[in-house]
């Protein structure tokens, strides 16, 4: 064990270390608050397909040899983000064919440019990266760590000033607009968030993994706590100690980041289901 | 019988989704104090009625006047219960006081007043012993009650009630119609859809009949 812990303060010398557990954190935090939303909304497999929306957006900008590929892949996620969750009800197609078509779409379209295009020698090595998000988040350069912490800051500072207008269109679009809630607006915020928060949460764990982190501490929390406020900070906790562990196992054992994280959360929605089986068979 | 002041006038009313009007040269008026029961078919537009009188559809032709000085934020609302709702992680007390939303728009946290209000609106519909319990787990007559509370909560002179007691055992539907006979009481104006024409006629000062609309409309 002093062995282990030796090794890890080794490791907390190099900024990349500590550039990673900061940017894990936040990722984790904000998408977890979110999550609590879109699951009860029904509308889990958003992140998924926003994360291939990300990735094919980011094949485009290595194609245009962007120097900073956020300028593209934001504003094309927050896009379609946006389509997606605002449209609703009226769309021609409806919602979880629109989310399949969009996601398989731009996953194939991704793949294709960068294989078309593509500079570099070792296409697979390259997807398989931004798919699974191997190292990345150990190659961050200091200007995206600010970026990610600026913009979790205004994630975490919308998502606490409208967590009881969030609550009521969660619980109840219609009768928040009855009451005079522009939920037009706030059901616009909440895409946009959502698409931010894929977008930072693709450098941590690669875009295949993204919707584990809106999903899994969700509902861990939601099989053990019954208020809303208790859900919503459970799924916070759990998922920032499911970063941490994921990403310190990782650095010590020399897995890949993002699958570790991953099982963490995996393994603590295990213990969440368990709990909630033993507590209904004596209640 | 003074004279009543009316609340709602409807004229040349027309409501629908998309190019299919579904209520078409309505002219209605609402009363002060009217217990208004709303019967008929299904698909004959009762629902869509309500949801044109609290505001979430606005009339394709014609006019919904809110009058003697009724403010949209002072009708109260409870819509058939949704699946998501069912299965929500949430406490009754979270769940009423989400009726402020509308009222103070920006501020992050609940007033005391208002707190004092929802368990005002709770003891009203008899739920206040269940505040601190989690929506998911109660009754079906227990969930309804609360959202009337809820709708209690942002109302202060008109309830919109959409089937309240559809899916509830006898006793729960005994109690809900006691309760909203009591509030009636009190001098609150209600409108209501409901597929129970016993109750409509016992209970009711109006009837409005969609059978017959739908039928005139046509």
């Amino acid at each position: 064990m002093p062995e282990l812990i030796e090794k890890f303060s080794f490791y907390l010398e190099f900024p990349f270390v500590r550039y990673a557990i900061i940017v894990g954190v936040l990722v984790s935090l904000c998408s977890s608050l979110l999550g609590v939303t879109l699951v009860l909304k029904r509308y889990s497999y958003i992140g998924d397909g926003l994360s291939h929306v990300a990735f094919g957006a980011l094949a485009i900008a290595s194609v245009l040899k962007l120097t900073n590929n956020m300028l593209l892949i934001l504003p094309v996620t927050v896009a379609v983000a946006v389509l997606l969750l605002c449209t609703g009800k009226n769309a021609r197609i409806k919602g979880d064919a629109a989310i399949a078509m969009v996601s398989v779409g731009a996953l194939a379209i991704g793949y294709l440019l960068m294989n078309i295009f593509s500079t570099s020698a070792n296409i697979s090595g390259d997807v398989c990266t931004t798919l699974f998000g191997s190292t990345s988040i150990l190659t961050l350069k200091v200007g995206e760590v600010y970026l990610c912490i600026a913009l979790s800051c205004i994630v975490l500072l919308t998502f606490v000033l409208f967590y009881h207008k969030i609550f009521a269109i969660t619980f109840d679009e219609n009768f928040a607009r009855a009451t005079g809630v522009n939920t037009t607006i706030f059901n616009l915020m909440i895409a946009v968030i959502v698409a931010v928060i894929i977008v930072l949460a693709m450098n941590l764990v690669g875009a295949l993994l993204v919707s584990a982190l809106v999903v899994f501490p969700a509902l861990s929390a939601m099989r053990v706590f019954k208020s809303f406020f208790s859900v919503t900070v459970a799924a916070a906790s759990i998922s920032v100690a499911c970063s941490l562990i994921g990403i310190v196992i990782a650095i010590l054992a020399g897995t890949p980041v993002g699958s570790t994280i991953v099982a963490a959360d995996i393994a603590v929605f295990g213990l969440c289901y368990l709990t909630s089986l033993v507590r209904d068979k004596r209640g | 019988m003074n004279e009543k002041k009316t609340l709602i006038k409807c004229r040349q009313l027309a409501l629908g989704y998309g190019s299919k009007d579904i209520v078409r040269d309505l002219d209605y008026d609402i009363n002060v104090g009217d217990y208004l029961c709303i019967v008929g078919r299904n698909g004959s537009g009762k629902t869509t009625f309500l949801r044109g009188l609290a505001g979430l559809l606005s009339p394709k032709a014609g006019s919904i006047e809110l009058c003697d000085g009724l403010q949209r934020n002072e009708i109260g609302f409870l819509p058939q219960m949704t699946v998501v709702q069912k299965d929500f992680p949430a406490s009754v007390e979270e769940i009423v006081l989400s009726a402020f939303q509308g009222k103070f728009r920006l501020l992050p946290f609940y007033r005391r007043a208002q707190r004092e209000r929802a368990m005002e609106c709770m003891a009203l519909t008899r739920t206040e012993s269940l505040a601190k319990s989690c929506f998911r787990e109660l009754s079906g007559g227990q969930k309804q009650r609360v959202l009337l509370a809820r709708a209690l909560c942002a109302a202060e002179r008109l309830l919109l009630l959409d089937e309240p007691v559809t899916g509830l055992d006898p006793e729960s539907t005994e109690t809900m119609y006691h309760i909203i006979e009591e509030l009636h009481k009190k001098g609150m104006t209600i409108i209501m859809v409901t597929h129970d024409i016993d109750t409509a006629l016992n209970d009711a000062n109006r009837v409005m009949d969609f059978n017959d609309i739908s039928v005139k409309g046509k």
